[in-house]
């Protein structure tokens, strides 16, 4: 009996431990793109505070927008900026604001196969959009071809691969085209998910590589992730400058760090096409959206320091899952911007 | 739980006059009424899936109405919707895999039930129901890795060479397309009809059979003539599932069709299917006009199956009829 009580009593004992250690759970949803290293983010920031649990559900940066504007998650993800209708959206439904905080930055990259041409091939923003808009049918168009001298393309027709499904990559993409095509802009625009004027659609970045591995004299785009950790060859892309450069971790930051001068103070920028010699073109920032208001005053604090964390310590995991990291300007004017937070 | 439902019918004459509180003792009663409810569910869960899909389509449906289903653009930046090309792959998908299925699947049950013996029949049956049992994307991969490179490279060739005087094998063939998700779908739906269809052969009485033997009938012409026409509905039973399993199949029609909302004649084009627009774009949608499109798109499906369904059943009465009156000769 005695041991049964004792038993009991260190039971109860640790029972209380744990109520008084319960975690306080942080919810978000949003952008597949950056699951990765928030993943590692909310892991490694619940070992460092073990009484802070992040939960995060990579449903898309739609399904992210939407339920942070519901109010059914603490905060939402997304791969591109909230735009207008939806920003006021937010505000009527809570009469308070909600933040844009850039946390890694990716690239979007132009992959083909040609079953005759081994050589990494240039592209120039012409060019590609040509190809998407299906202007430009055969790989040996005088586009293509002037700038890869050297490269014997085929007289074969083109085939255009893009993401069936609503993304994140495609609006990068999109975005770009957008920007250096004015035909692009007004005839097809820049989203999730777009009225390709050609192409055949894979699912995910996996249908894309799939249909391009079938498809002999195919062109796609997929992440730069997905294209490293695949071993994916991919072309380079003539820049603002003029300069063809190669996408990476470095071309991707400098693109950051081309538009940190300009950058708007809620973030809400698009740095697709950036200024600078070895800035890579399409890339993209990837951003969390926190509320302005918080009425739980723990949940606050626990997403200000993860902010604060995530901005100092956090970009050290970017690297290694192959994100590039924010420049240090963008770094210094999102930690004054945490203070917004309310 | 079968023993009060077969004590009814020796007691009829009882039924009537016995009291509501007997009945509800003896549990007849209680079972009516549990099983009521069970079935009421079914169409409470139907009634409700309509409702919700209605309500969460109210911005499409005042802002297009009637042309939602009449034009073919699909354009979430500018605003632009209309449900025609994923009707017209939902339909032809549905049709090739139906075309291909049929004829196999019920000569498989036939041969299943009627020819071979009973040890392969059991053997063949339990392949089947193990078929019948793996995941759509699994189907989905097979379809991209295998079927995919297959017909780009021999079947598309083949067909050209030979019928490419038909608008339906014309034009450029990248493997993927209404041709190829059909293939897929039927394989899918093979061993549905091959199961369903077996076993309602199996349950034709045997003096059905020895009847038709004892007139002079070949052992084909029993088959056909006497075993198939009996067993007609629940074959077409088969074929409802078949048909209903291929308009809503998803992920592996997305993962083939080529996701591109056009309309084409030839069977080699790329095309779109409602389920795989719904699975591709619903969770990326973010327009409010886009998102409730795409559950207006829901509703057009829910439509579609019913009066597919419809049709169907309209063409059993029509033909059980003439059916019967085979058999009755």
């Amino acid at each position: 009996m005695k041991r049964i009580s004792a038993g009991l009593a260190v039971a109860l004992g640790f029972a209380g431990l744990l109520w008084a250690d319960s975690p306080l759970s942080i919810n978000g949803a949003g952008a597949t793109f950056p699951n990765p290293i928030y993943s590692k983010w909310f892991d490694e920031y619940h070992k460092k505070f073990s009484t802070i649990q992040i939960n995060y559900q990579s449903q898309g940066s739609g399904a992210g927008i939407k339920q942070v504007t519901e109010g059914t998650v603490d905060f939402g993800a997304s791969d591109g900026p909230m735009n207008e209708e939806q920003l006021k959206a937010y505000q009527d439904k809570h009469g308070s604001g909600i933040l844009h905080f850039p946390t890694v930055l990716g690239a979007v990259v132009p992959t083909y196969n040609i079953p005759s041409v081994s050589a990494e091939l240039n592209f120039t923003p012409e060019a590609l959009a040509g190809i998407f808009l299906g202007k430009i049918t055969k790989w040996n168009d005088p586009a293509i071809a002037d700038v890869n001298k050297g490269v014997t393309l085929p007289a074969e027709d083109i085939v255009v691969v893009h993401r069936a499904d609503g993304s994140g990559t495609t609006y990068c993409w999109t975005d770009y085209l957008s920007k250096v095509s004015e035909e692009w802009k007004t005839k097809v625009g820049k989203g999730t998910s777009v009225n390709w004027p050609v192409g055949l659609g894979g699912k995910g970045n996996e249908g894309v590589t799939g249909t391009l591995k079938n498809t002999p004299d195919s062109i796609g785009y997929v992440e730069l992730i997905y294209a490293e950790s695949n071993k994916i060859p991919y072309g380079n892309v003539k820049n603002a400058a003029g300069v063809f450069v190669k996408a990476s971790l470095a071309s991707v930051t400098a693109a950051a760090a081309g538009a940190a001068k300009e950058m708007p103070d809620d973030f809400r920028v698009s740095i697709t096409n950036a200024p600078g010699k070895a800035v890579y073109p399409i890339s993209t920032f990837t951003w969390l959206l926190i509320p302005e208001k918080f009425t739980d005053s723990a949940k606050r604090d626990a997403i200000k320091g993860f902010l604060k964390w995530a901005l100092a310590d956090g970009q050290s995991y970017a690297e290694a899952l192959s994100y590039a990291k924010l420049p240090k300007e963008v770094v210094a004017k999102e930690v004054k911007a945490i203070n917004k937070i309310q | 739980m079968a023993t009060p439902t077969a004590t009814v019918p020796s007691a009829g004459p009882l039924v009537g006059s016995r009291s509501f509180l007997a009945k509800l003792r003896e549990g007849d009663e209680i079972a009516r009424l549990i099983t009521f409810l069970f079935a009421a569910s079914v169409v409470l869960l139907t009634v409700l899936l309509v409702y919700e899909l209605w309500i969460g389509s109210s911005l499409p449906r005042h802002k297009f109405g009637f042309n939602f289903f009449r034009t073919s653009v699909w354009d979430p930046i500018f605003d632009q919707f209309g449900a025609l090309p994923f009707i017209y792959g939902t339909v032809v998908t549905a049709a090739v895999a139906l075309i291909l299925a049929v004829p196999l699947g019920i000569g498989a049950a036939i041969f299943l039930a009627e020819l071979a013996p009973a040890r392969l029949s059991d053997t063949l049956e339990f392949f089947i129901d193990l078929l019948a049992a793996v995941p759509s994307v699994i189907y989905g991969l097979l379809g991209v890795f295998v079927v995919v490179p297959l017909m780009r490279s021999y079947i598309q060739p083949a067909l050209k060479s030979t019928l490419g005087f038909l608008p339906l094998f014309q034009g450029p063939a990248y493997g993927v397309g209404f041709l190829t998700a059909g293939m897929v779908l039927a394989i899918m739906v093979i061993p549905y009809i091959i199961s369903v269809s077996r076993e309602v052969l199996l349950s034709v009485p045997r003096d059905q059979r020895e009847a038709a033997l004892s007139l002079g009938a070949t052992r084909w012409e029993s088959t056909w003539k006497v075993v198939v026409p009996f067993a007609r509905g629940g074959i077409f039973g088969s074929i409802f599932l078949a048909l209903a399993r291929a308009l809503g199949e998803t992920i592996a029609v997305a993962m083939v069709i080529g996701n591109q909302p056009i309309i084409k004649a030839s069977l080699f084009s790329s095309g779109y299917s409602i389920a795989a627009v719904i699975a591709n774009e619903l969770t990326e949608a973010t327009s409010n006009l886009h998102y409730q499109s795409l559950i207006e798109l829901g509703l057009v499906l829910f439509l579609l199956t019913f009066i597919l369904n419809g049709l169907a059943r309209i063409l059993i009465v029509a033909t059980s009829q003439k059916g019967s009156a085979v058999g009755n000769a």
